[in-house]
């Protein structure tokens, strides 16, 4: 396989292709590589631009190239740190927290029982749930100290109610996004599990390997490689993290929930400094590509192994 | 070291019954081969005798103990698997020594087996390697060297041939028989050809429908099928069926009608046929016993002619409708679409009823 690709990749590298039916091949590729080019090339090139240059929309006649002052301005700048900070404790906790919720779900799941079906459908549900609307439910009906269910839950427990985005700000917003992010992990998780030989299994079961044994030296290595895709897959959707940021805390209390992409937002649309928030942007870039190039090696080497 | 002993062994899936009451002993070293066309039910016995069925009625004794709810790493059996079923992320010994781990032996003692069934196996110089790395032959290996770590009192293969090549699949089949003298113990092999039943085989179990349709060895199951299913189901090509009609049966001839005016007589066997003259039956004769001569009890024209090198096959377009094959050797001058007149060998063939159980066979054993 691998090598019928390497093969066809070389062929047409030669030029085996008669030149006509290359220019063919070019014309039809262009729609969607023209497409992409202006959906990718063109806002990265901009914001590229934007953050050389002084752009302020309250001062717009002030604008001209300023080097990189920008940069200089946001490094230096402590909310920058805090907020690469708060970035990377939601994205490896949420991480985290779905890969572990994912597989014990996804090893649930995968049993035989009754309503099993509903059972599912149940667990996948929160991720037909917009960011917004999910973060909105547990804002409002769960952890609100006031009404809130989990409120009324240590009431029965005879304690204190929770002011979870006062005093624990980052850690209710991990658990919004945990809750929306479990059922995607034990979807892919799921679907590995139902591609594992039973007979793998039945060879383990007189080995002599017990159910524990079973899942610790069977089904967890089996699950090795689509966890692997699952965390690069998730990384990239929670570098975003917007909506649920927004309509919780707002980065608040003071910096406790600002997400690199939080402040970009801050300084783009509440600050209206557009050079700035561009500066963020590429930092935010280069940052997105070191975890997706660590990542993506770790995810190569589990495909070789 | 394992006496294996089925009795009145069923399987049921809900209402559908897979397995029906089988009887069975399997004696100690002795190879025995369930074979059977698929949904005969011989994997599910094998599945059954090993533990990863519950069986459903009927009892299972290894070495006289009875061994229905003694879960499968503890009845001491080993399984080959049709798929392998190698740990794809454990190295060829990580493999072979699993089990061992998981009976907790120390590392020394399975590095030392291990290393002891891969010199046996040849796979030596593989240890290390990763299952995806290995070719179909040596994962079959593998798998082997799986269950060999263990030392088991038997050992259980589901058509463990079945992905290989066809030239990689005969030198298998000569590997596994000598491994069976080497190792001396019990071995139950489940396949659906018969060639490797007939090679391999101490005795043959053949199963039709969840039921043992015979018992016997490979020779036995040629000469002497018990019923139609067996008749046909072993040697390739085909036990050619002719049906006939019991005219006369006498104390010392018995006289057959193939058709009118085409009688065929032979000497009664004791007791006599337990059939009414005029009854219906089935003369089942091998390809090989069939000859061609100038004037003989079957005509028919050449339809094909399949020449195999040492030998060569003619499907002969019988003139009561049926095709009948004749294994002759290849210096045979036959041609397609020649009218030819057969002679059946005076002391081969076998005898049918209408139900499809032997009456009695002509043959040297």
């Amino acid at each position: 396989m691998m090598d019928a690709t390497t093969l066809s990749g070389e062929a047409i590298a030669a030029g085996s292709l008669a030149p006509a039916r290359r220019r063919l091949s070019w014309l039809m590729l262009s729609p969607a590589v023209g497409l992409l080019a202006v959906w990718a090339f063109v806002p990265l090139a901009m914001t590229l631009v934007y953050s050389f240059r002084r752009y302020n929309l309250l001062y717009p006649e002030r604008n001209g190239f300023v080097g990189i002052r920008n940069y200089e301005y946001l490094l230096s700048d402590p909310s920058f740190w805090t907020a690469i900070l708060n970035t990377l404790v939601l994205v490896l906790g949420v991480l985290a927290v779905t890969i572990v919720l994912g597989t014990v779900f996804s090893l649930l799941l995968n049993q035989n029982f009754p309503g099993r079906a509903a059972a599912r459908l149940m667990v996948i549900a929160p991720f037909f749930v917009l960011p917004p609307v999910a973060a909105l439910i547990w804002k409002n009906l769960l952890f609100d100290p006031l009404n809130g269910f989990i409120a009324w839950l240590l009431h029965l427990a005879g304690l204190p109610a929770i002011a979870w985005f006062t005093h624990v700000p980052m850690l209710a917003l991990m658990v919004i996004v945990a809750w929306e992010w479990t059922p995607f992990a034990t979807l892919i998780l799921l679907t590995a599990l139902q591609s594992l030989d039973p007979e793998q299994l039945e060879a383990a079961r007189m080995d002599g390997a017990g159910p524990t044994n079973r899942v610790i030296y069977i089904v967890l290595p089996h699950l090795a490689r689509p966890a692997a895709i699952t965390i690069m897959m998730e990384s990239i959707f929670l570098l975003s993290i917007f909506a649920e940021i927004l309509t919780t805390t707002a980065g608040g209390p003071g910096e406790a929930t600002t997400t690199l992409t939080y402040l970009i937002y801050i300084r783009a649309l509440l600050n209206f400094d557009i050079g700035g928030a561009s500066a963020a942007g590429v930092l935010a870039i280069v940052l997105a590509n070191i975890v997706a190039f660590f990542l993506m090696r770790a995810v190569a080497r589990n495909l070789e192994a | 070291m394992a006496k294996l002993e089925l009795r009145k062994v069923g399987k049921f899936y809900g209402g559908f019954e897979a397995v029906k009451s089988v009887d069975l002993t399997v004696e100690d070293r002795e190879f025995v081969v369930f074979v059977g066309p698929s949904g005969c039910g011989k994997t599910t016995l094998l599945r059954m005798i090993a533990g990863l069925e519950d069986i459903s009625s009927g009892e299972l004794f290894i070495d006289g103990a009875r061994a229905n709810a003694v879960p499968p790493d503890k009845r001491g059996l080993a399984m080959v698997f049709q798929s392998y079923a190698l740990y794809p992320h454990m190295t060829v010994a990580g493999n072979m020594g699993f089990a061992l781990k998981m009976a907790g032996a120390p590392k020394a003692e399975i590095a030392e087996k291990v290393q002891e069934a891969a010199r046996v196996l040849q796979l030596e110089p593989l240890l290390n390697r990763r299952p995806r790395m290995l070719s179909g032959g040596q994962r079959q290996r593998v798998a082997i060297g799986r269950a060999i770590v263990r030392s088991p009192k038997g050992f259980l293969f589901d058509e463990p041939l079945s992905n290989l090549d066809a030239a990689l699949r005969v030198q298998m089949r000569t590997e596994l028989v000598k491994l069976h003298q080497a190792l001396a113990a019990t071995m139950i092999y489940v396949t659906h050809d018969q060639v490797e039943a007939m090679t391999m085989a101490d005795r043959i179990v053949v199963l039709e429908g969840g039921r043992v349709a015979q018992v016997g060895t490979p020779l036995e199951l040629y000469h002497r099928p018990a019923n139609l299913f067996v008749a046909g189901f072993i040697g390739s090509p085909k036990m050619n069926f002719l049906s006939a009609r019991a005219v006369a049966i006498g104390p010392r001839e018995t006289t057959l009608e193939l058709a009118p005016d085409r009688v065929l007589a032979f000497p009664s066997p004791a007791p006599a046929l337990a059939i009414a003259p005029g009854a219906a039956v089935t003369l089942g004769v091998r390809p090989e016993h069939l000859r061609f001569v100038e004037s003989g009890p079957l005509r028919g024209v050449v339809d094909v002619v399949e020449h195999l090198g040492v030998e060569t096959l003619v499907y002969v377009k019988e003139s009561s409708g049926g095709t009948v094959i004749v294994r002759t050797d290849d210096l045979s001058r036959v041609r397609q679409g020649e009218t030819v007149s057969l002679a059946l060998h005076p002391d081969r063939g076998s005898l049918f009823d209408t139900a499809g159980d032997a009456l009695f066979h002509l043959s040297p054993t």
